[in-house]
């Protein structure tokens, strides 16, 4: 192609009729009349289906034979079929960016199903527009990456445990990076996790003994991260190992930093003694059962209130379990947990309340307007089915305090730039359908950096993280999307107007020259720097600013 | 649109992630909605630049849509 004489735009309209979907609303013949006049258009086709073989088939036909060099297809969304019709212009020889879609389907045919006429004035719009940005569509091309692959595992818990050892397992070499001197985090204090009734040391140990065997796992205790550089594929990962510095390579990195249990200072008169945590009480009752004959135990400790809102979902199937060992040990021992609502979501653990309550653990809800009071011996509190103050004996009160983000937990949001929710706890890429991922790609989370989760969820979180860590890991190489943003350097002044607005960190300050550049790896092409660029260097390649002010002026012709 | 009354046209900006993928769900819902509208899909509703609007406005719109 000449530089100094343009190429002539020679665009291709086809126009699907989607079985009776869009032809049975809209005037098809008047369609496809309308796109003939369109500027530039040399090639129109009706088909029954687009997205057909047959479909399919016209289109890379049409491409050599008519010597197109744009495709618009008029029919349903982008968002399901751009890609099928972009291998299609490929496997023709077109570049894929060269495409473009009208949405006469989702967006027309079937909202206007009772206008047959005004719907068709519309579509032919949809038309036209997209055969305008059509016209001014450029050339783009994925950039292929290498992966390194390896995995990063933050966190040594029970879900950062399962995580390494399914990676390794799929024979990845995987570093898992814990900060205190041996794994398990916070399964260490455990007495006894259920349904199983089972020592946390055997599930401890079957994990431990899995990862140490695995040549592929790399266990780093007393190390914490310190920082990461690169992008998905291709992370850099300092680690501080007992004091010594040294780096791996990640393609993708996984946050299992979990939890910490709230020491509730101040609340109802906590002194560790006889005033303790279920975290506490579980490391008494693994040396024996305390002698208390009265115990009371108080659920929402911390939770649910104007400082944190949450319910941490596993303490009312902590405080039952702790009662029913209580009363098993000693049916004597008279245990009343206080409570607001009972969380004992699952089969298991409603067979577990229901036990408790046959064993002779009394349950009492209370107020949080009117919170118990501890004091000398006793608990008073306002009984709201009886209507009435009452005071329990208790030689040992123990509280429900819930599981808190880690202290560290912003410093690896900052150091990942991935969000923290107002709770300060991980924040997933989308709630249901990205529940292990993080929005930036090559981060994934699991466990209770997440979200306070029970063992079977932190271990199933790990997997899930894992798997999902896997499917970058087992590709070849990586491409990124064409539609990325640029930014020119003759016109950039350096103002750091779109440093500032990209969520993704994609866009660094080059001081010697004194521009912004775009690294078009990290970069997903939301276009908020050409938005905020005063002086229009940045540009969004695919939405750019011509293309979509010929957009606006052909959706205001008609 | 060439009866006298007054017909307004809308130019929407509707982000692919939500408000566009929204107007696709209308349409699986078979929501029916009058025509005026004219949808262009931007990556994100930030991408759209003020001149874009005043744009549309200069071309005679008579509304401005920024879903996202």
């Amino acid at each position: 192609m000449s530089d100094l004489k343009k190429p002539e735009i020679r665009i291709g309209v086809f126009i699907c009729d989607c079985g009776s979907n869009i032809a049975g609303y809209l005037d098809m013949k008047e369609l496809v009349e309308h796109a003939k006049t369109l500027p530039n258009v040399v090639f129109v086709q009706e088909n029954l289906y687009t997205c057909s073989e047959g479909g399919i088939n016209e289109i890379k036909t049409a491409i050599p034979k008519a010597n197109l060099n744009r495709v618009v297809v008029a029919s349903c969304t982008p968002r399901t079929h751009e890609p099928l019709f972009q291998s299609a212009c490929e496997e023709a020889g077109l570049n894929p960016y060269l495409f473009e879609m009208a949405n006469i389907r989702d967006q027309c045919s079937w909202v206007h199903q009772r206008e047959r006429e005004k719907g068709t004035e519309r579509a032919k719009g949809q038309i036209a527009m997209a055969v305008a940005k059509a016209a001014r569509l450029r050339e783009l091309s994925r950039i292929q990456l290498g992966i390194s692959h390896r995995a990063v595992v933050i966190g040594g818990g029970v879900s950062g445990m399962a995580a390494a050892m399914a990676l390794g397992n799929m024979g990845y070499e995987t570093d898992l990076v814990e900060k205190q001197d041996r794994l398990g985090g916070l399964l260490n204090d455990h007495n006894i996790v259920l349904p199983a009734n089972e020592s946390p040391a055997v599930i401890l140990n079957d994990l431990k003994s899995r990862l140490e065997s695995n040549p592929k796992i790399n266990i780093h205790t007393k190390s914490v991260v310190t920082k990461t550089e690169g992008y998905i594929g291709n992370y850099t990962v300092t680690l501080n190992e007992n004091g010594a510095e040294k780096s791996v390579p990640a393609g993708v990195i996984v946050v299992a930093i979990g939890a910490r249990v709230l020491k509730p200072e101040g609340l109802y008169g906590y002194d560790g003694d006889k005033v303790i945590t279920h975290s506490e009480l579980e490391a008494l009752l693994k040396q024996g059962v305390p002698p208390a004959k009265h115990v009371v135990m108080i659920q929402c400790v911390g939770s649910r209130c104007e400082e944190r809102t949450y319910c941490s979902r596993i303490c009312c199937m902590t405080a039952v379990k702790n009662s029913i060992i209580l009363k098993e040990a000693d049916p004597e021992t008279q245990v009343t947990i206080l409570y607001r609502d009972m969380q004992m979501y699952g089969v298991e653990n409603e067979d577990m309340f229901r036990k408790s309550k046959e064993l002779g653990v009394r349950y009492a809800t209370y107020d949080p307007k009117q919170p118990p009071v501890v004091g000398n011996g006793q608990v008073r509190v306002f009984h709201l089915r009886m209507g009435k103050e009452i005071s329990l004996p208790s030689d040992l009160v123990v509280l429900s305090t819930p599981l808190i983000a880690q202290e560290d937990a912003p410093d690896i949001s900052t150091m990942l730039k991935v969000p923290l929710n107002a709770n300060g706890f991980f924040l997933e890429g989308h709630v249901k359908l990205k529940p292990l991922d993080f929005a930036t790609d090559g981060i994934f989370l699991c466990g209770s950096a997440r979200f306070p989760s029970n063992i079977r969820e932190a271990v199933s979180q790990g997997l899930g993280a894992a798997s999902r860590a896997a499917i970058v890991l087992s590709k070849e190489a990586l491409f990124t999307s064409g539609i990325v943003a640029d930014i020119n350097p003759e016109t950039c002044c350096g103002c750091l107007g779109c440093v500032d607005v990209c969520p993704y960190g994609a866009i660094s300050y080059v001081t010697d020259r004194g521009v912004c550049e775009v690294n078009k790896v990290l970069c997903k092409g939301c276009g908020g720097c050409a938005a905020t660029c005063p002086s229009g260097s940045a540009r969004l390649d695919g939405f750019s600013n011509d293309q979509i002010y010929a957009q606006i002026e052909q959706a205001l012709a008609g | 649109m060439s009866n006298g009354e007054f017909e307004p046209v809308i130019v929407g900006f509707l982000c692919n992630w939500c408000a566009y993928a929204g107007a696709d769900l209308a349409g699986v819902s078979r929501l029916q909605y009058p025509s005026n509208l004219r949808t262009i899909r931007t990556l994100c509703s930030a991408t759209v630049r003020p001149d874009q609007v005043l744009k549309a406005f200069q071309k005679g719109a008579d509304g401005v849509f920024v879903g996202g």
